[in-house]
């Protein structure tokens, strides 16, 4: 009795041991971001260099991203999606706020611009207070956490061709589209996040998360320009169910859906004062494809 | 077994010494550890932000944290929203600091004995005091009332625990949706960049700005104290991202005492404006530049030969204008620069002004009436000035430099001077006759040099660790403050005599 109990503690003993280098397999260690520290990043002219970052990172960065890196700063257990969006986590290389097509790395200036901009409806703020060179530095260093660039470029940022004029068709034709890729599954007709899919979305690391709500005054997180929410369309959001519609719509459609988008935000706009003269009622659902 | 006496004392000291190998081995790790540093408590707890991002040491701002309060306490997203809280936000934050201190004055007039009696003489000689000690206690509370609308407030005590209220304010932030209108009602600290409410030091001469408090050897002008709390109302202008600000304040001739038992029917602007250089590696530098101008009453209507509070009038007029240059040198060492004008009215020379002392809590002290001995000057009716007296002027600079090893370590100094350029008697006034205390006087010129200061502040702050409810700073300070001509006359020849006191101080400053 005494020897198979000897016996099965070496064998969960040899196992726990050998088990142990799978842990560090899947979670970046400090030993391993150091390798990494050489990291640059080019904004404009500003050359930002991984190594210069860690004093701001500390500072101003680590209480929600973490000393990793992997989202799990001490701040990060207070934030329950989906009221609260948890931290990136920087180790997976995926980003929402990108120029760039689906699936890729973003460039260093969309980086640089997520820092300076913030993300409304969330912790993070605009950190346009940090001179250009500290920001860059912390490009590079956001950069450091994921080994996918050591293996991959950043993609092509897509092209967002020039704005065309707001008419009361083009506004027409954005519902139409609204309506044919089905944004209102998650958007809800009136853009108001109360789309019949609304409550069961997820992000990729299964965590809940919600659709954006266009009429609550809010700021999409990517940016409030028009070229803005074009790109988000257009690239996706990588790391959430919102896909990119590259391959769905073309550019002149997505801008009609700029403009019609437009019309469901609090903000003034041309596009609003359009859409109360064409008295446009919200898309039908239930009504049979093409006609809603 | 029996044990010698020899070898339990060997024992003994063996033991004596593993604890105290033990404790000099564990003490450097506790506090050199590296602790998470988590935010400010009321602020932070909201928000979910260290400390640091806010402060480059708690209390003292960064141009993150400046962009924030300018904001009016607003990240400007939705967490702006008062009803958006983190569930471990409490927005009441106490601060108190227990201490130990030394304090030595270098030259106090004290009596003599002679067999255990006083013996009528007096000799002058260094004064040390130390102790434990505590500071007063702050609680600070501030927050959005609605989008746009803050407020502050900062009850304080001082160690005894009586109470007045240093900073209440209402803000109205972003009007007709820009950064350039924002306005405050209340108590507040102008709108300075070397801030004196957010100061590192706390020793009683290096817990304060020389420059923003220097007033020449018996001016009666208590009004121009840039450092302090004013009542009043702020305009605030900034860009977006912060590098331009422009702000201008009216407030009330009082000093900020409430009550208007001075202040009365004066007041006083206070201009500022600072632009900020993004120069690269070397960080975000600004130069700016303010002006306080303003008049204050000399005269207060008697009442059996009293002064009545809030009676001033007969104002005179007084200004500081200075420049202030925050200069990052990388992201470890800054050094901030101050340099001011100050000039008061020939009646603030002569010790008008004060007529009502104040005890800085909104109440008074005094309650007799110049020409009495020891009682403020009163501009009555009919007062002359003395031949020679004339408009004094000085001049001031503090530098300030910092050692950020890390946000959770701050080394300071700080080298402050204060000289005057202009006394209020001058060189026309020599053996010209003065009235006070009912009687006639000779008085000469003051020396050029009375009244200048210098004053050396080193110390550090030490934050072993943070939470997101509480900061903890083991602080340490030296001050050493040099006056020319303030210490007790010499009791031989009756000369002036300078006076150095320095201070050193230990203590836990901490908040919750």
């Amino acid at each position: 009795m005494r020897t198979r109990l000897r016996k099965w503690s070496l064998l969960l003993g040899a196992a726990a041991v050998l088990a142990l280098p799978l842990t560090s397999w899947a979670q970046l260690t400090q030993f391993d971001l150091e390798k990494t520290l050489n990291a640059e990043s080019h904004v404009g002219n500003v050359t930002g260099r991984a190594k210069d970052a860690a004093a701001s990172y500390r500072r101003y960065c680590v209480g929600c991203h973490g000393t990793l890196g992997d989202g799990e700063g001490e701040n990060a257990v207070w934030m329950d999606a989906p009221m609260y969006q948890k931290p990136r986590n920087f180790q997976l290389g995926v980003f929402k706020c990108r120029s760039t097509p689906t699936g890729t790395l973003p460039t260093d200036q969309d980086l640089y611009d997520a820092i300076t901009r913030g993300f409304d409806r969330s912790n993070m703020p605009q950190w346009n207070t940090l001179s250009k060179q500290e920001r860059a530095d912390l490009v590079a260093w956001v950069k450091h956490f994921s080994p996918r660039w050591a293996g991959e470029k950043p993609g092509t940022p897509i092209t967002v061709p020039p704005e065309p004029e707001v008419t009361a068709e083009r506004i027409k034709a954005g519902r139409d589209v609204f309506a044919r890729v089905q944004c209102w599954k998650c958007h809800g007709v009136q853009g108001m996040a109360n789309g019949p899919s609304a409550s069961t979305l997820t992000d990729d690391l299964g965590r809940p998360i919600a659709p954006f709500n266009f009429t609550d005054g809010s700021r999409p997180k990517c940016g409030d320009t028009d070229q803005d929410i074009y790109r988000i369309f257009m690239t996706g959001l990588d790391g959430t169910p919102m896909p990119s519609f590259a391959d769905n719509i073309k550019p002149e459609e997505a801008w009609d859906l700029v403009f019609y988008l437009r019309t469901f935000m609090a903000q003034k706009s041309k596009e609003k004062g359009l859409a109360k003269q064409l008295a446009l009622k919200p898309v039908d659902p239930n009504a049979p494809a093409g006609q809603q | 077994m029996r044990v010698s006496k020899s070898s339990r004392l060997s024992k003994l000291f063996r033991s004596a010494m593993s604890v105290f190998l033990l404790a000099m081995a564990v003490i450097p790790v506790v506090l050199t550890s590296s602790q998470p540093a988590h935010a400010l408590p009321a602020f932070a707890r909201k928000y979910g932000l260290r400390c640091s991002a806010c402060h480059e040491s708690w209390p003292m701002l960064n141009y993150f944290g400046q962009k924030f309060k300018d904001n009016g306490y607003q990240l400007m997203n939705d967490r702006d929203a008062p009803i958006w809280q983190n569930p471990g936000y409490w927005p009441v934050v106490f601060r108190i600091t227990p201490i130990w201190h030394r304090v030595s004055v270098g030259k106090v007039q004290v009596d003599t004995y002679t067999a255990g009696a006083p013996d009528g003489g007096q000799a002058v000689q260094r004064v040390s005091t130390s102790g434990f000690d505590l500071s007063g206690l702050d609680f600070h509370t501030g927050g959005t009332l609605e989008k746009n609308v803050s407020f502050y407030l900062l009850p304080s005590s001082d160690p005894t625990g009586a109470f007045h209220f240093e900073q209440v304010f209402v803000r109205f932030d972003n009007i007709f949706h820009s950064s350039w209108f924002n306005f405050k009602l209340g108590r507040f600290e102008l709108d300075n960049l070397l801030s004196e409410k957010r100061i590192l030091t706390l020793t009683g001469n290096g817990g304060i700005y020389q420059t923003y408090h220097f007033i020449p050897q018996g001016d009666g002008n208590i009004f121009g104290q840039i450092g302090d709390n004013q009542l009043g109302i702020e305009y605030l202008g900034h860009s977006a991202d912060d590098r331009t600000r422009i702000s201008a304040s009216l407030v009330s001739s009082s000093d900020g005492n409430v009550n208007l038992s001075t202040g009365a029917n004066s007041y006083s602007g206070f201009f500022a404006g600072s632009q900020a250089f993004d120069l690269g590696r070397l960080g975000v530098q600004r130069v700016g530049f303010y002006a306080m101008a303003g008049e204050a009453a000399t005269y207060y209507l008697t009442q059996g030969g009293v002064p009545l509070g809030g009676s001033g009038i007969a104002n005179k007029s007084y200004s500081r204008e200075g420049f202030v240059g925050q200069f990052y040198f990388g992201p470890h060492l800054d050094l901030t620069v101050v340099t001011q004008h100050g000039s008061d009215n020939v009646w603030f020379g002569q010790g008008y002004g004060n007529a009502i002392l104040t005890d800085g809590n909104g109440g008074t002290t005094a309650t007799c009436s110049s020409p009495q001995a020891g009682c403020p000057a009163n501009n009555v009716p009919g007062t002359a000035l003395p031949m020679g007296a004339q408009a004094p002027s000085w001049n001031g600079a503090t530098f300030e430099g910092h050692y950020v090893y890390s946000p959770q370590l701050i080394f300071i100094g700080r080298y402050e001077v204060e000289k005057m350029s202009q006394q209020a008697n001058g060189a026309a006034c020599t053996a010209c006759l003065q009235s006070s205390s009912g009687t006639y006087t000779a008085v000469g010129a003051t020396p050029s040099n009375f009244g200048n200061i210098t004053s050396y502040t080193i110390g550090f702050r030490y934050n072993p660790f943070m939470s997101s409810r509480a900061g903890l700073a083991w602080h340490n300070e030296y001050n050493w403050l040099h006056q020319d001509g303030t210490g007790p006359a010499n009791l031989v020849t009756g000369a002036l005599t300078n006076i150095n006191t320095s201070e050193i101080l230990m203590g836990l400053d901490f908040d919750f």
